[in-house]
């Protein structure tokens, strides 16, 4: 195994050749926050969170899909990294419609906790209310309100890499950019569903839900995912 | 040491971050101590909102006319202003009707589509407010001191965030104790 030496804050990490600066330093056990990250499945690098500096470059470069190389000299949580990722995630606020309060997934939202971890105690972009995300409740069993949407795709690739169904995609661009199920037809009739709820367990946020399931009720399985991921890779069965 | 000029307000918001604060329970008698209430719709019968006030506790977004200009001159008389709950803070539920649209949409909706027998448009100048086009947090239309965030905040928070301010220090706003929204 070839091995890549590094500094991430600091710290002297070696990790196998073609790892990313996240996997390195989940390995030096240093925490970079992410969102649109997730275990077991490709890594697309869309929500910035994971950004962190290297010497020598310019640009921030996304932990989640840069490859180590030798010598490189990270760092995590600079003053600077610290601003920036509080203003993305003040932008995913003001962005959507997160009404916490009567959201289910209040109290078990990655984005809450994120807002929590990088001190944002309001945002100072002005809210864009969007009047154009809608709710889908026609599937039998789960329930979609892209008014909670952050575009992480989680739910894309989940279903795709994992249940093998690829019900979901990224459709239009911009502003009115949106996950969609099938040919963007109602969830409900989309047969290629197999109502599996592996996105449900990877949505972080309230987008994505059980139907009748309340705030007190709503949990993610994320141990789950990894437990198919695990298996499928190296078919082991049990939990 | 004198005591400190304290106020509340009540903007559109549905009164629950009162209730919480006076969930404070026993700790109000402290309160009382260190501080004079000279405007509260919890708190005191003063109709007239003084001078000179210390702190003031916002509680409600920014919704209809009279909201506009009691936090502008709230914010004009007092030193420290906080946005005080989710609806201060991020316009929370009262904000909901935005995704309706303009205000136009959103009276037809509520007074004429959904209506009873007697559908009409409320209309009284000078008595009804007037409808802002859009709902807003306080901090889009005033500047704001402190942020107070939860819906509503715990009464523990609410004495972790206004006990430091009784000795002019500010309070540690930071972990989900502190921060949190919903
Ligand atoms: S998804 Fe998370 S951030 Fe959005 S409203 Fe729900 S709890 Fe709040
Ligand atoms: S629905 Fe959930 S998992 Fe899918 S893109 Fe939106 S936030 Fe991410
Ligand atoms: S933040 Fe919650 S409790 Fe406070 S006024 Fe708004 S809706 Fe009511
Ligand atoms: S976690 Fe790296 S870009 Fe989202």
């Amino acid at each position: 195994m070839a091995v890549t030496t590094l500094t991430i804050d600091e710290v002297d990490v070696a990790v196998e050749a073609g790892s990313t600066i996240l996997q390195a330093s989940q390995e030096a056990e240093i925490r970079i926050p992410v969102l649109c990250h997730l275990e077991g499945v490709s890594d697309v690098g869309a929500c910035r969170l994971c950004l962190v500096e290297v010497e020598g470059i310019n640009k921030l470069l996304p932990a989640c899909v840069t490859e180590v190389s030798e010598e490189m000299k990270v760092h995590t949580n600079t003053p600077r990294l610290q601003e920036y990722r509080k203003m993305i995630v003040e932008m995913l606020f003001a962005e959507g419609n997160h009404v916490c309060a009567i959201c289910v997934a209040n109290e078990n939202c990655e984005l809450q906790d994120l807002a929590v971890e990088v001190g944002m105690d309001h945002t100072r972009f002005s809210y864009r209310f969007p009047t154009d995300r809608d709710v889908d409740v026609s599937h039998e069993r789960f329930g979609i309100d892209r008014n909670r949407c952050v575009l992480c795709t989680r739910c894309v690739r989940v279903c795709d890499e994992i249940e093998g169904a690829h019900v979901w995609d990224v459709a239009e661009r911009g502003e009115v950019c949106k996950v969609v199920t099938g040919l963007n037809q109602p969830w409900g009739e989309v047969d290629a569903c197999t109502a599996c709820g592996k996105c449900v367990d990877a949505c972080p946020t309230g987008a994505i839900f059980r139907k009748g399931v309340t705030v007190a009720e709503m949990e993610r399985d994320r141990a789950k995912l990894e437990f198919l991921v695990t298996a499928r890779e190296k078919k082991e069965w049990t939990r | 040491m004198d005591k400190i000029k304290f106020a509340t307000i009540w903007l559109a918001g549905c009164s629950g971050c009162h209730m919480s604060f006076l969930d404070l329970d026993e700790w109000l008698i402290e309160l009382a101590q260190h501080v004079d209430v000279v405007y509260s719709p919890v708190g005191s019968d003063y109709k007239d909102y003084p001078d000179g006030v210390d702190v003031c506790l916002v509680e409600g977004a920014v919704a209809n006319e009279d909201n506009l200009e009691l936090i502008r001159e709230v914010r004009d008389k007092t030193k420290l202003l906080v946005s005080f709950g989710d609806c201060a803070v991020t316009a929370n539920v009262p904000a909901m009707r935005n995704l309706q649209g303009k205000t136009d949409d959103t009276l037809q909706r509520c007074y004429l589509e959904l209506g009873d027998d007697s559908r009409q448009l409320p209309h009284a100048p000078g008595i009804v407010p007037e409808l802002l086009d859009r709902v807003r947090p306080v901090h889009e239309v005033v500047s704001v001191d402190l942020f107070l965030p939860g819906c509503p905040p715990s009464a523990e928070r609410i004495q972790n965030a206004i006990a430091p301010l009784l000795e002019a220090k500010n309070p540690d706003m930071t972990g989900r104790e502190m921060l949190k929204f919903g």
